[in-house]
């Protein structure tokens, strides 16, 4: 961790400590406020406790050009950013992605080469459909490692990070609680419900919850669909292709919609939001992030549109090397912030439960 | 350029509601915010609540606060130096005002953790003071109320009854408007250290300024010196005793120190002068603003001891920290040994400490020593020892224009007819001395929507 990056987030939450004006805007204060002095897991959970939500950025009275200088978002995405560097595992991956949209990019161009090189290599081996592109078993020979290493690395990751901030044993409340505020994005909503100022100043709008909404059950229903027809597959002996009214194909048109449409009004969102309240340098990765996620999203529902034609094999080519990448990208990219949110909310669930 | 029914002079809690109750009533309102966009607001930034009068539960309030309840608690602080019947409009006023400020944008929260709850009596701003402010420029903009910011308004120009004109500047060039009505709504002048100074003595260059660098007073002096009637005196302002280290200006709620009542407080003479547990801390903040600016160099230094340090609410500068007295007063720069004495003395006088409660009136007082302390008085004797200086921050001034029950302004021969004013410019109609938490912003929204009326039946 980057301790220069800690002081500064410390030295604004004791300003902070001791006005406490902003005590009813999210679950980040009331955390704060517990403390007297903070450590560096004090420091690193409320980081990632924040939600960029903005409302006691415009609230406060003491931001530039006053001598305090608070921008505690700012601070706290720094943080927040450094921390998931920090505890990334392996750790020769950990700085290249966040920060630098670029590397997305040239990381998804390797992830449409592998997947050509793979169709060329391997090829149908007598399957039908997508699978007369590739087959089954080489799909899942690829996505299989692709889908557990990243998962695993995130393990480690968020383990090394629970450790950190102190965390004890876990109870089932501490879960619930943490799922009902994540399900709701509660700490996108301020304490009045109102939303968060990320459109145009202090302005309260529900844009930016809804649209993070619209591409988190996005993400999860098309996550939801791979698994089911991974069920459906193995367990009931039934292959792909499945008919529209079929689980697989619902949840993953209406994920894919929700995905892209989402990421695209995400991305619109982030172009007119104040950039210096947030973490400026991952500004780029964040974008290209986004872009990415959607851009599944999107060549999903094109596969799904156009799979009947001359085009499928580009489309399932590109569409793979797209979720492909997306995946062993996730323990190095914004996509890491859900699993560590969530474990910051169970945390501060556990820390309310046992403060009692 | 657009001819404007009424010019608003001043960019607060006081300025904004008057603007938006005269656009409401459908005049065609100009603020002139003498403070940057950043630091628009002047002190209702830094404001924390609004002490609201209520029968039954009211949004984020609780229980019951009566008309004379309330009443009773400004009395008790102003020593009833307050002019009862506008004291009275204000506080029977406040009920109908929550509601009013919810719909024009301000959230309330709960009473803040870590200070002593004042959950019946003040309602709490979610995001504070600036939060309000911000939503209430939302509202005003979307009624069409343009706003100038660092728009210095230099001269009002008073003609017999009636206000020809109002001179300001901006971006470096002189304007002339001539409104129909103006609403001063421009603060006090506790921003002008020369003129604290000629009322308040030399003493007052060592006092610091808890809110906006803006309230100089410009208008004030300009309307008193047109023999605009004047209400409280140059000497009275309202100060409390924060941290010493705090900005010249806008420290804000931050530099408050609430560790008094558990520590005893020396002068630079190394000596006690004053009962620490006199009362609870929010109760004597504002005694020991005046006490202190009655200290030699007007500081003051607190002393506490290891078992205390959790017991109030964090500073925003930590404290001084030395395992013995001696070093403690080396690092205030104060006499070591004179130091050493009084804590002994101190010390020795106090008596049975185990009814200590530290957010009750514990009646644990020492004996045998002058001054003496008269609640949570524990011997000063575990180290390490911290200390904190003690300055005078002068939250706001009394001295102001005196108005009616409608907010009107008078000269010698009668009402002027087209000037009214709001909040803390003419503050010192109501309050002679003294303060009860909340009671300014009640003051400026109060007198703010009566000001706004006035000045758009005037206009129309």
């Amino acid at each position: 961790m980057q301790a220069d990056l800690i002081q500064e987030a410390r030295r604004q939450a004791e300003i902070c400590n001791a006005c406490r004006y902003c005590e009813g805007y999210c679950s980040v204060f009331p955390s704060l406020h517990a403390k007297r002095a903070f450590t560096d897991g004090d420091i690193t959970q409320l980081a990632n406790l924040c939600h960029n939500c903005r409302g006691c950025y415009y609230a406060c009275q003491y931001t530039a050009p006053h001598e305090f200088d608070l921008n505690l978002p700012a601070a706290l995405a720094e943080v927040r950013r450094d921390s998931w560097e920090s505890f990334a595992w392996p750790q020769t991956m950990a700085r290249r992605f966040n920060t630098h949209g670029g590397a997305i990019v040239a990381a998804l161009v390797v992830g449409f080469a592998l997947i050509f090189a793979a169709i060329r290599a391997i090829g149908s081996a007598g399957g039908e459909g997508f699978y007369a592109v590739l087959s089954h078993n080489a799909m899942v020979a690829i996505f299989a490692p692709a889908f557990v290493l990243p998962l695993l690395s995130i393990l480690i990751s968020v383990r090394r990070y629970w450790r950190e901030v102190g965390g004890k044993g876990v109870k089932f409340a501490d879960i619930s609680g943490a799922l009902g505020r994540a399900a709701k994005m509660q700490d996108l909503a301020a304490g009045h419900g109102e939303g968060c100022n990320f459109e145009e100043e202090d302005r309260f709008s529900h844009g930016r919850r809804h649209v993070h909404q619209a591409i988190m059950y996005g993400f999860l229903l098309c996550f939801a669909s791979t698994t089911v027809a991974t069920l459906m597959h193995y367990v009931m002996n039934m292959p792909a292709p499945y008919p529209l009214l079929s689980l697989p194909k619902l949840f993953g048109l209406s994920g894919g919609v929700l995905l892209t449409i989402g990421c695209i009004k995400m991305v619109a969102l982030k172009l007119r939001s104040d950039r210096h309240v947030g973490d400026a340098k991952a500004w780029g990765g964040d974008i290209a992030f986004v872009a990415l996620l959607g851009f599944v999203g999107f060549s999903g529902l094109a596969l799904y549109a156009l799979g009947g034609t001359a085009l499928m094999p580009l489309l399932l080519a590109v569409h793979l090397g797209a979720v492909l990448t997306f995946f062993l990208l996730t323990p190095f990219t914004k996509m890491a912030h859900g699993f560590y949110r969530l474990a910051a909310l169970i945390r501060d669930a556990q820390r309310k439960r046992l403060s009692d | 350029m657009t001819q404007y029914d009424i010019a608003v002079i001043g960019g607060g809690n006081a300025a904004l509601c008057a603007a938006m109750t005269a656009a409401e009533a459908g005049a065609k309102v100009l603020i002139l915010e003498a403070a940057p966009k950043a630091y628009r607001g002047g002190n209702s930034r830094h404001t924390r609540n609004f002490r609201c009068m209520h029968r039954g539960p009211l949004g984020p309030l609780v229980e019951d606060y009566t008309e004379d309840e309330y009443f009773d608690d400004l009395m008790k602080v102003t020593k009833g130096k307050t002019d009862e019947n506008l004291a009275r409009l204000a506080i029977r006023t406040s009920e109908e005002c929550l509601p009013w400020m919810e719909q024009r944008g301000v959230r309330f929260q709960p009473s803040l953790s870590g200070t002593l709850s004042l959950a019946r009596t003040n309602a709490f701003f979610m995001g504070g003071g600036k939060s309000l402010v911000n939503a209430y420029y939302r509202t005003s903009e979307k009624l069409g109320v343009d706003v100038i910011y660092g728009a210095a308004v230099t001269h009002l120009e008073l003609n017999g009854d009636v206000v020809e004109w109002v001179d300001y500047t901006h971006e470096g060039k002189s304007h002339r408007i001539k409104p129909k009505a103006i609403v001063v709504a421009s603060g006090g002048f506790q921003a002008d250290t020369d003129w604290l100074t000629r009322g308040w003595g030399p003493a007052a260059k060592n006092f610091l300024i808890r809110g906006t660098p803006y309230n100089r007073g410009v208008v004030l002096a300009d309307l008193l010196e047109q023999g605009v009637n004047q209400v409280g005196d140059a000497d009275q302002c309202h100060a409390v005793a924060i941290d010493g280290r705090a900005p010249k200006f806008d420290g804000g709620i931050v530099t408050r120190l609430d560790c008094v009542p558990f520590s005893i407080v020396v002068n630079k003479d190394a000596e006690r002068f004053y009962d620490e547990g006199e009362d609870v801390w929010p109760k004597r903040y504002a005694i020991w603003g005046r006490l202190i600016a009655a200290q030699p160099e007007q500081v003051g230094h607190v002393v506490i001891d290891s078992k205390s340090i959790n017991l109030f609410m964090p500073s925003v500068f930590p404290p001084l920290k030395a395992d013995t007295l001696e070093v403690l007063a080396e690092m205030m720069g104060i006499d070591g040994t004179k130091l050493k004495a009084t804590v002994n003395e101190f010390n020795k006088a106090c008596g049975d400490t185990s009814a200590f409660h530290p957010t009750e009136l514990d009646g644990v007082a020492t004996k045998g020593v002058m001054p003496a302390k008269t609640n949570w008085a524990r011997p000063i004797n575990d180290p390490p020892f911290y200390g904190y200086s003690l300055r005078t921050g002068v939250t706001f001034t009394y001295l102001g224009l005196k108005v009616d029950e409608n907010a009107q302004c008078s000269t010698q021969e009668g009402p002027i007819k087209n000037l009214w004013a709001a909040g803390e410019t003419m503050a010192g109609s109501i309050l002679g001395q003294g303060y009860l938490a909340g009671y300014g912003m009640t003051i400026g929204t109060v007198f703010g929507r009566i000001a706004g009326r006035e000045a758009a039946t005037y206009a129309s």
